[in-house]
């Protein structure tokens, strides 16, 4: 895992000022049907490649941000803003598009 | 003079002799000496005990991969255990002391063990402490404790401080050697910030222990030159005694500086120690190369050292180790030092050189090609040394034996990232791996064995690397007058020994073990170390790892390449705990959270007990109360017949404000909060999204868009962290904002029936029922206006009760007015049995499993709201299902009798059994009011069980009693079903 992440607001910055939540998934809307609930409360994808993650910067900015980074390579992927993230969709999901 | 200092030489201070005491001798040495070169001065050799057989042991190198010379170091609280001496600088009255053996150094009772050594071979552990099982407890653990071991730690708190800090640059050094300096020249002159350290006391490496001759000046003042031009620089950073432990993900190395252990007294406001995090643009690792040991029968006895020490003990302390010496080396590098050594005087007996043909040679020693040393002479100091030349035997009398195997690069930072080190065939040597540019390796720990290359070397590197950077950097010079290029070696091993000869120092691991771990089956390089034990010493295998390595790839007839190595971790030199805490420790690891009232408190006689960070009065002792049952049991009676204040500081507070805070706060709580009236207090729930409780507390509309949240101690910064994440993440476009005011408010309980009679007098405003009922909640002035208040109308107790809120450095003065008017302080024991008497729940209740509906409160969830967190789970199967575990409230049926949470509850006449297992008791206390134990618990259908008997049993506690399924509202069966 990272040692500096680079808060889009703070800049890089020590790991240890963060908390993580996990995967960064976004929540559906409240007419989605249950089976998607369940998959956004229960399902978690478990990638060896780039994964999505929220953080908190919780000893900084106390902005919730999105942490892109390999899972098998440590490499760093980037960070954004969590406001207005894009609806999750799955790693194959992601590959299979382009 | 000590009888083996040199009369000149050497970079120590001959002005400043140290006194030092080792074992309880004193002797002299030096500043700028180390422990190992002032002992070796004083003409000590035996420095310690191997650990398995307890062989006297001398020491065998000068610098961080020493295996033998390891020590006990200062008094008291400062005792440092399993200190190498070579690192360890000598101060006035340092007390040294050998470890591992008893009674003493010289005379140890282990060393029978070599005795026993067939029965200790590789693997010994496994095969001779199994059997009888019995035994291990009481005979063979003590006596491996007694007999074995390494340093004790020390038993006092250290009283020496600690530190931990960021660096940031461009350039990282980690090695001042040619290369390093180089690198450092380099990025200095171009304007780079730069970090340049050397775990050594004196900077340069190696170049500092030859008689080299740089830029037509001696090595030694080659680098004080560039040391002074350095350290002239204010963009660049020179750090001595400071050691790169680490290389972490995004260029972050760890490194430990050691600013006070060389002093006899450190300055008590400065660190000792500092833990360094070095975020660098890029990594220059010049960190050099270790010297391999040869593998001969007896190249443990003190007096045999590696080449590369004997030269630094001569050039760098002005040491000579012995007066009459020989040199086993495998290539050209050992020469140098036969040269040296005969320049000062030393007799040089013989060169034994493996190989058939040695360099060119004009000094006095005999060279001995083709030859090999198969024994040594000497117990506890070197004698002599048996020499075989083809058939031909012959034994040198000898007081010291240099020894080269050649070179293996330290690549340890370059792999501690899951990368192992790749073997290189014409170098004979592990090299580092291919980093993906962050980190470069340069000088000898690439292959650049001389000092003109290693310098080129680091020049070069961090030429590119600087541009890379965007400096524009130029490529500094050096002329050194040996252009000799670096000879690299390869691997010398033995055909056959007869006795012992070690692989390992440290753990005694020698030559037959790794042959026996290889035909036992434990022949992958992971297996054998850990089966023999090679490597897993404190310096783990710095010196030993590649001579194991070579010895199992011939036993397994392969490559060494195809044996590969152990994995490299964190940290290259062992750490000391103080070090990695740092300043934390005592208050500065779990600070004291103070409530406003929490002086106030102390001072009414408040036994305080910790909750989180914060600490909060138990209970307040009085003269006249007999135990702390009867102080809680006064305060409930005192509070339920008059009126009590009890500090609630510690809750949670957030303001919500906005246009669209009623919105946010319905979209947290699974209770309506939109349509709460200005001026009046909800209670209410948060959900996580899986439906189960999060957190609960009172929300109060103090104004059209101002609320008032409270939550409870333990939850304040997870509420605020989830509200931060629903807004941001969630619900980004709502017009809230939020703050936590915690800390803002001191917040008192002021419950019982004379509540409103005692507030009354210190309110400005009328609080009468009429105008201010239950769940009323405004903001008010006291003291006709001279303070600011929050006052609500609720109750944690079952009492009429309030919390007001005033200002927290008004709190302690408002809390005198309240008890000068009639009120007496309680604590949370008090709290905690009024709360429980009337059934109000807490995180006990609240276990992470239980629903909004087992808990009672069904009909509080919004049906209203098509959107709330946890809305969209909570109805799931499962969590609405027949016989879930209900709260309910549980009494003792007999006064005497007792029982605590965890107890569970059973069928009166039922086994106990998973199986029969009914739920169990979340909280409990001894009531005044029902005069007997009651509590809440988790029973299963438990709402339609109401007055049944059951069998409550703690097997822990060795309780089993009998009670009954009764009302959550304890306080209304005792006063006749009246609802208090
Ligand atoms: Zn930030």
């Amino acid at each position: 895992m990272a040692s500096l992440i680079d808060c889009p607001h703070c800049g890089k910055r020590p790991r240890e000022e963060f908390t993580t939540l996990g995967s960064a998934v976004t929540r559906p809307s409240p007419s989605a049907d249950s089976e998607t609930w369940t998959d956004y409360v229960y399902l978690r994808d478990n990638p060896r490649g780039m994964h999505d993650e929220f953080w908190h910067h919780a000893d900084g900015c106390r902005r919730w941000i999105v942490v892109s980074r390999n899972t098998f390579t440590h490499e760093f992927g980037g960070t954004r803003d969590a406001a207005g993230i894009a609806p999750m969709i799955s790693p194959t999901e992601k590959t299979s598009q382009k | 003079m000590t009888p083996y200092r040199l009369s000149t030489g050497g970079l120590i201070d001959r002005k400043r002799p140290v006194s030092f005491t080792f074992d309880g001798k004193q002797y002299e040495g030096f500043a700028g000496d180390t422990l190992a070169s002032a002992l070796l001065a004083n003409g000590v050799s035996l420095m310690g005990r191997s650990f398995k057989y307890h062989r006297p042991r001398g020491v065998m190198t000068a610098g961080a991969a020493e295996p033998n010379a390891l020590m006990e170091i200062g008094t008291g609280g400062r005792r440092e255990p399993n200190t190498r001496a070579t690192m360890q600088e000598i101060y006035p009255d340092l007390h040294a002391t050998s470890q591992n053996r008893w009674p003493s150094l010289d005379f140890d009772i282990g060393a029978a063990n070599s005795l026993l050594s067939p029965f200790l071979s590789a693997g010994f552990y496994y095969k001779t402490f199994m059997w009888p099982k019995s035994f291990w407890e009481k005979v063979y653990e003590p006596f491996i404790r007694k007999a074995a071991g390494l340093g004790r730690i020390a038993e006092e708190a250290d009283p020496d401080t600690y530190g931990k800090a960021w660096l940031h640059c461009d350039l990282l050094v980690a090695g001042s050697g040619p290369a390093g300096l180089a690198a450092a020249l380099a990025a200095g002159r171009a304007g780079a910030k730069v970090v340049i350290v050397d775990e050594h006391a004196i900077a340069g490496g190696h170049l500092v222990d030859t008689r080299e001759v740089v830029d037509g000046k001696s090595a030694q003042a080659f680098v004080e030159d560039a040391v002074a031009e350095l350290r002239g620089l204010p963009n660049v950073t020179f750090k001595t005694r400071t050691t790169a432990l680490a290389w972490y993900d995004d260029n972050v190395v760890a490194l430990v500086e050691r600013k006070q252990k060389h002093v006899a007294a450190p300055e008590a406001n400065r660190a000792v120690e500092i833990l360094w995090r070095v975020a660098a643009g890029h990594v220059i690792m010049a960190t050099g190369a270790e010297e391999r040991p040869l593998v001969f029968a007896g190249n443990d006895v003190p007096g045999v050292m590696l080449a590369s020490a004997m030269r630094r003990y001569l050039n760098r302390f002005g040491v000579a180790v012995g007066r009459n010496i020989a040199i086993f080396t495998n290539n050209d590098s050992a020469y140098a030092l036969a040269a040296e050594a005969e320049a000062s005087g030393i007799t040089v007996a013989a060169i034994i050189d493996t190989r058939s043909t040695a360099p060119s040679w004009t000094g006095r020693a005999r060279v001995l090609t083709g030859s090999e040393i198969i024994a040594t002479q000497g117990g506890k100091a070197l004698k002599s040394v048996t020499v075989r030349t083809g058939a031909k035997e012959e034994t040198l009398s000898v007081d010291a034996l240099a020894m080269s195997g050649g070179f293996s690069p330290i690549v340890h930072l370059a792999c501690q990232r899951q990368q192992k080190p790749v073997w290189n065939e014409d170098l004979q040597a592990f090299l580092a791996p291919d980093t993906n540019g962050a980190l470069t390796p340069a000088g000898s720990v690439a292959g650049a064995y001389s000092s003109q290359q290693a310098f080129n070397d680091g020049a070069d590197k961090a030429v590119e690397a600087l541009t890379r950077l965007g400096f524009d950097a130029a490529t500094p010079a050096a002329d050194f007058a040996d252009k000799t290029p670096g000879n690299p070696s390869g691997l010398w091993l033995p055909g056959d020994v007869k006795g012992k000869a070690f692989i390992d120092y440290q753990n005694d691991v020698h030559y037959k073990d790794i042959g026996l771990a290889v035909r036992e089956g434990f022949d992958h390089v992971e297996l054998a170390k850990r089966y023999t034990t090679n490597g897993m010493a404190t310096d783990q295998g710095k010196l030993s790892n590649i001579n194991a390595i070579a010895l199992i790839a011939r036993a397994r007839g392969c490559s060494i390449a195809e044996v590969g190595t152990t994995t490299y971790r964190p940290f290259y030199t062992p750490v000391s705990f103080a070090t990695l805490s740092g300043t934390h420790y005592g208050t500065h690891f779990a600070p004291v959270r103070s409530s406003p009232l929490h002086a106030w408190s102390l001072a009414r006689g408040g036994e305080m007990v910790d909750a989180g960070l914060w600490y909060r009065p138990m209970y307040y002792k009085q003269a006249g109360d007999t135990d702390m049952m009867a102080s809680i049991n006064r305060e409930v009676l005192a509070v339920r017949a008059g009126a009590g204040i009890c500090d609630v500081s510690t809750l949670g507070k957030i303001e919500v404000t906005g246009p669209d805070a009623a919105k946010f706060l319905d979209l947290l709580y699974c209770n309506d909060f939109g349509k709460l009236a200005v001026g009046r207090a909800r209670y209410g729930f948060m959900l996580r999204e899986d439906g189960i409780p999060f957190d609960d507390g009172t929300t109060s509309r103090l104004g059209e868009n101002v609320y008032f949240m409270t939550t409870t101690t333990a939850y304040a910064g997870p509420v605020l962290a989830h509200m931060e994440f629903c807004h941001q993440q969630h619900w980004p476009d709502l017009d809230v904002r939020f703050v936590s005011v915690s800390d803002q408010w001191a917040q008192m309980a002021i419950a019982g029936p004379r509540a409103r009679e005692i507030l009354a007098s210190l309110v400005d405003e009328d609080i009468s029922e009429e105008v201010f009922p239950f769940l009323s909640a405004k903001e008010v002035t006291l003291g006709s206006g001279v303070v600011n208040a929050r006052l609500f109308r609720i109750s944690f107790s079952g009492e009429l009760a309030f919390e007001i809120a005033v200002p927290a450095g008004y709190g302690p003065s408002v809390a005198d007015a309240i008890v000068a008017a009639g009120a007496i302080p309680y604590g949370v024991e008090a709290l905690n049995t009024m709360r429980l008497e009337k059934g109000y729940i807490t995180h006990a209740e609240m276990n992470g499993m239980v629903t909004v509906a087992d808990l009672g409160f069904d009909r509080m969830v919004s049906r209203r709201k098509d959107d709330f967190v946890g809305k969209h789970m909570f109805g799931r199967e499962g969590l609405v299902r027949e016989n879930r575990e209900q709260l309910v409230g549980v009494r003792a049926l007999k006064a005497e009798d007792r029982f605590t949470a965890g107890a569970h509850v059973l069928k009166i006449g039922d086994q106990v059994s998973l199986e029969n297992d009914q739920g169990y008791v979340t909280s409990s206390v001894w009531s005044p009011v029902v005069k007997g134990y009651i509590g809440l618990a988790l029973v299963k259908g438990g709402r339609n069980r109401i007055g049944e008997k059951v069998r409550v049993w703690n097997a822990l506690l060795g309780t089993d009693v009998e009670a009954v399924i009764c009302s959550t509202d304890h306080l209304a069966e005792a006063n006749g079903g009246k609802n208090a």
